[in-house]
């Protein structure tokens, strides 16, 4: 980046607020999905909306490409950076701006902690319901860019269910709101197309989250089956038998292993773990639980515990939550894959995936977000061997095009960004990503907000696809193309 | 130039002379009538319609069962109303992954007719559901009591196929509930009154059907203790499903609870709400309750304004004694009813001029706090009457949005926010 430009870019964030060494960039060079990296021309750390809005105003001026980061924990790529942009850090944005308990609503920057929402009003018995793995460090504004889920989304539901408004910095550099406190406000939901939009329609400044009240008990059971398959059938039974569970989890015997060494949560050693939890008023809990319990054995579990105290499921969810780092006890390398089926399809998947297992001699633990069908596949490799890791990377996405072929997606929460975008057009066809480009086009028309990322051939706004037309000029004979 | 029979009869060749007609008085909207009515018998043929009307420039009304064609602002243009009472199957009901794929002409009672045969529902109360149509209520985003405890329909709809005014059918979303694949243009359409695209089918998530429900009735002695009542329930460890606030000008003010669980479950919860609101006073009522809003609408419409109210939870008592101050000296009665969402129902009955200079006001007033009211129905003498207020800063944008998918206006155009 020229010296001038730099110059420019500094006097709105001070010299503090500016990374442009080498050694300082090659912290951002990628997020959570390492096997991609790129160099970013600067890195900004603003402190607030106004100096959002005149970094953006200048990427605008001279047309450099920006990626908006967070604490950097996506796993698809979403804050790679663009080899010709910046990278605008929300970091140092972290302020909780507003409490409001008798509205149940929290406002906040976006490099705020997804943790520290729930911190903040937890000893009023309120918490922040999407909870990715990542929550102790991932923040807001990166939650709104993926449209987060986690474990308990399958009842409270995902990012976008607990996003109310946004303030908005447009990539021209313009301020606007989107949403509001109060609901359904006049308009187009356009809060609902930009959260999950992975940075590529704007950047998001201030966020109006709502908040859940803490229900009355939780309780976590566990049950240890011989298979996935006879837990699958367990999940099938609950969900027919009217319940509603806040979380329903499932685990392989490689996955358990993997927990089992990283974080030893006592997890029995099965071929299909299945972690239920459900809460609610405590008469209520209880009569379901009992009925959970039975569905569980009628499907062949052979051990079921429910966790008696809150460390006792704190201890239940460390190893899940634990699951993907865990992998690093069992071996040297391995990708994160997030596909989602229909939660019947899993039989049918998995048995899908052992094929492919034995096919390409690569191991596969999986970890799955039952009641709701999102699928993660951890497909384990040595990169110290050569090929290993294409060959990994080509049966990761072989498995996503199983979760296309069942009726599923490629992603339930961890987005497109860059790994995936290949993906898109085996998921969508031409014309359902046309009009996606359209909406893009109505917010970015000079694709300036994290280009490259999510569709897989870019196309500048205003050109159309389809059919070739001539020029005027072609049909008039005046120019010839070639 | 194409001719006007030049285009009728394409648009007729498109869907067959039985399912093409003239428009008659009957097919008015809004005051404004349209010349025809088509009513493709596919996804295919109404994209076709839909793109032959654009590339002729008419103007394209969108209709599912007709029960919220006066909701918005008059149409700027009406020439063809496309019906999509022929698309009115459900496509798939996957009961087992809690999902259904539906098409836009199917009934909401035929729908949860459907659902409820494998215990399950779309968690939804819309109005009218043996007329009103998935598309429609989609459209309108239309929302009831159900809303506090599953979220609107912006949390139910995990896909849709659009027919765009190029003739392009698009789906974005899918079949499963956990999936952020591409922009959610589920959300994007609902509410949009049509005027983006035209929703031909939809993907929506499902709950099961409660094991019983019990539903409890309490007076309160004015707006504030009823506030005080709906925001300590929320505060509360009660697993409600739905908390409304119903009352009537210089009438007794209920709050009405709903509790969806098992047996066991209602017991200690019924015990819960006594010990909070005092024994005294809050009796068991029945289901029929929950149709207060439904009960706003009934006829006759010469001289009433439904409007639906959005404020915050903690704004209910000020709006409503706002409200109440605001009509009483000009003689406007009210009925509303205010769920815990802080959106609200609203009827005003009275002369057009004092209705037209209390809703103006109301407005006025509820906007400078943040708040909004949309005007649902009005009397034709008040047609003027803008259906949605205030817009926000957002408006240009929504104009960008609108232009990338309809640049010529074909849908609905004028019916919306900010004149779009």
């Amino acid at each position: 980046m020229n010296r001038k430009l730099l110059d420019e870019f500094r006097a709105i964030v001070d010299e503090r607020g500016l990374i442009s060494s080498s050694e300082g960039l090659h912290t951002y060079e990628c997020d959570g999905l390492t096997n991609f990296r790129v160099m970013p021309l600067a890195v900004l750390l603003p402190l607030n909306t106004e100096q959002v809005q005149a970094i953006v105003r200048l990427c605008h001026r001279e047309k450099i490409p920006f990626v908006a980061r967070g604490s950097g924990t996506g796993l698809s790529g979403g804050a790679l950076p663009v080899s010709n942009g910046i990278v605008i850090s929300l970091a140092r944005m972290n302020r909780i701006l507003e409490v409001d308990l008798p509205n149940a609503r929290v406002v906040v920057e976006p490099g705020v902690i997804n943790l520290d929402v729930t911190g903040r009003v937890q000893s009023q018995g309120y918490f922040y319901a999407p909870d990715p793995s990542s929550q102790s460090v991932c923040s807001i504004g990166g939650n709104v860019a993926e449209n987060s889920g986690g474990a308990h989304c399958l009842k409270y539901g995902f990012t976008t269910t607990h996003v109310l408004g946004l303030e908005v910095v447009m990539p021209d550099g313009s301020l606007l709101h989107l949403g509001d406190k109060t609901l359904d406000r006049p308009g187009y939901d356009l809060a609902g197309v930009f959260v999950g939009s992975e940075g590529t329609l704007g950047i998001a400044t201030k966020v109006i989250l709502r908040i859940v009240k803490r229900p009355e008990c939780t309780r976590t059971l566990l049950a240890a089956f011989p298979s996935t398959n006879e837990a699958g059938a367990a999940v099938s039974d609950i969900i027919a038998a009217g319940m509603l569970p806040a979380a329903m989890e499932m685990m392989d015997q490689l996955a358990i292993q993997a927990a089992e060494a990283a974080v030893q949560a006592n997890y029995p050693d099965c071929g299909g773990l299945l972690l239920v939890e459900l809460d609610g008023p405590v008469a209520e809990v209880q009569f379901l639980m009992e009925r959970v319990d039975t569905l569980c054995r009628k499907n062949g579990a052979w051990e079921i515990r429910v966790a008696q105290t809150d460390s006792e499921r704190a201890l239940v969810w460390k190893g899940r939550k634990a699951a993907f780092a865990a992998m690093g006890r069992i071996s040297p390398n391995y990708i994160v894959q997030d596909g989602v089926i229909p939660r019947t399809a899993l039989p049918q998947v998995m048995s899908e995936i052992r094929r492919l297992s034995q096919e390409t001699g690569l191991r596969v633990a999986n970890v799955f977000h039952a009641g709701d069908g999102n699928l993660h596949p951890l497909v384990l490799y040595d990169r110290q061997i050569p090929g290993q890791e294409q060959a990994a990377e080509s049966l990761s996405f072989r498995i996503l095009e199983l979760c296309i072929a069942a009726g599923g997606s490629i992603t339930g929460e961890h987005g497109v960004g860059e790994e995936k975008k290949v993906m898109m057009s085996k998921m969508f066809s031409e014309p359902d990503l046309e009009t996606m480009q359209r909406v893009r086009c109505a917010f970015d028309p000079l694709q300036l907000s994290n280009p490259t990322k999510v569709f897989p051939t870019p196309r500048l706004c205003g050109e159309k696809p389809g059919q070739y037309v001539a020029h005027p000029l072609e049909s008039a004979g005046v120019a010839e193309r070639f | 130039m194409i001719t006007a029979s030049a285009i009728e009869e394409r648009l007729r060749s498109i869907v067959g002379v039985r399912h093409f007609r003239a428009a008659t008085a009957s097919d008015t909207v809004s005051g404004v009538e349209p010349k025809f009515v088509a009513e493709p018998a596919s996804e295919q043929e109404l994209a076709a319609l839909l793109s032959s009307a654009n590339e002729a420039q008419i103007a394209v009304i969108p209709r599912g069962g007709g029960t919220k064609l006066a909701w918005g602002n008059p149409p700027k243009r009406a020439d063809l109303v496309l019906s999509t009472a022929r698309l009115n199957r459900v496509l798939e009901h996957a009961w087992a992954d809690l999902t259904v794929s539906v098409e836009a002409g199917c009934t909401l009672l035929t729908l949860e007719e459907k659902l409820a045969q494998h215990g399950q529902r779309l968690a939804l109360d819309g109005l009218q559901p043996e007329s009103a149509t998935i598309g429609g209520i989609l459209s309108t985003n239309d929302s009831g009591v159900l809303r506090l405890r599953f979220g609107a329909l912006r949390d139910l709809v995990i896909g849709v196929t659009l027919a765009l005014p190029d003739g392009t059918l698009a789906s974005s979303g899918g079949k499963v509930v956990k999936n952020v694949a591409g922009y959610d243009l589920p959300k994007l359409t609902t509410g949009a009154f049509g005027t983006l695209g035209i929703i031909t089918r939809a993907i929506f998530r499902l709950h099961p059907l409660p094991h019983s429900t019990r539903t409890f009735s309490f007076a309160a002695a004015n707006p504030r203790d009823a506030e005080r009542h709906i925001l300590a329930i929320q505060d509360s460890r009660l697993a409600h499903t739905a908390l409304e606030v119903r009352g009537e000008s210089a009438g007794q003010i209920f709050v009405d609870i709903l509790f969806e669980a098992t047996e066991a479950g209602l017991a200690a919860q019924e015990s819960e709400l006594r010990t909070l609101v005092g024994e005294s006073g809050v009796e068991r009522s029945g289901k029929e309750l929950w149709s207060a809003r439904e009960g706003l609408w009934s006829p006759p419409f010469e001289n009433a304004v439904v409007a639906k109210l959005s404020v915050l939870p903690s704004a209910i008592a000020k709006t409503l004694r706002l409200m109440e101050e605001i009509a009483s000296p000009r003689s406007v009665r009210l009925r509303y009813v205010v769920q815990a969402t802080g959106l609200g129902a609203l009827r005003l009955e009275g002369e057009w001029s004092s209705l037209q200079a209390v809703v103006e006001r109301v407005r006025s007033e509820l906007e400078s706090g943040g708040a909004s009211l949309v005007v649902l129905h009005r009397p034709a003498a008040l047609e003027s009457l803008d259906a949605w207020g205030a817009s926000g800063d957002a408006i240009a944008l929504m104009r960008a949005v609108k232009q990338q998918l309809d640049p010529k206006s074909t849908l609905n155009p004028g019916r919306f926010v900010g004149g779009i």
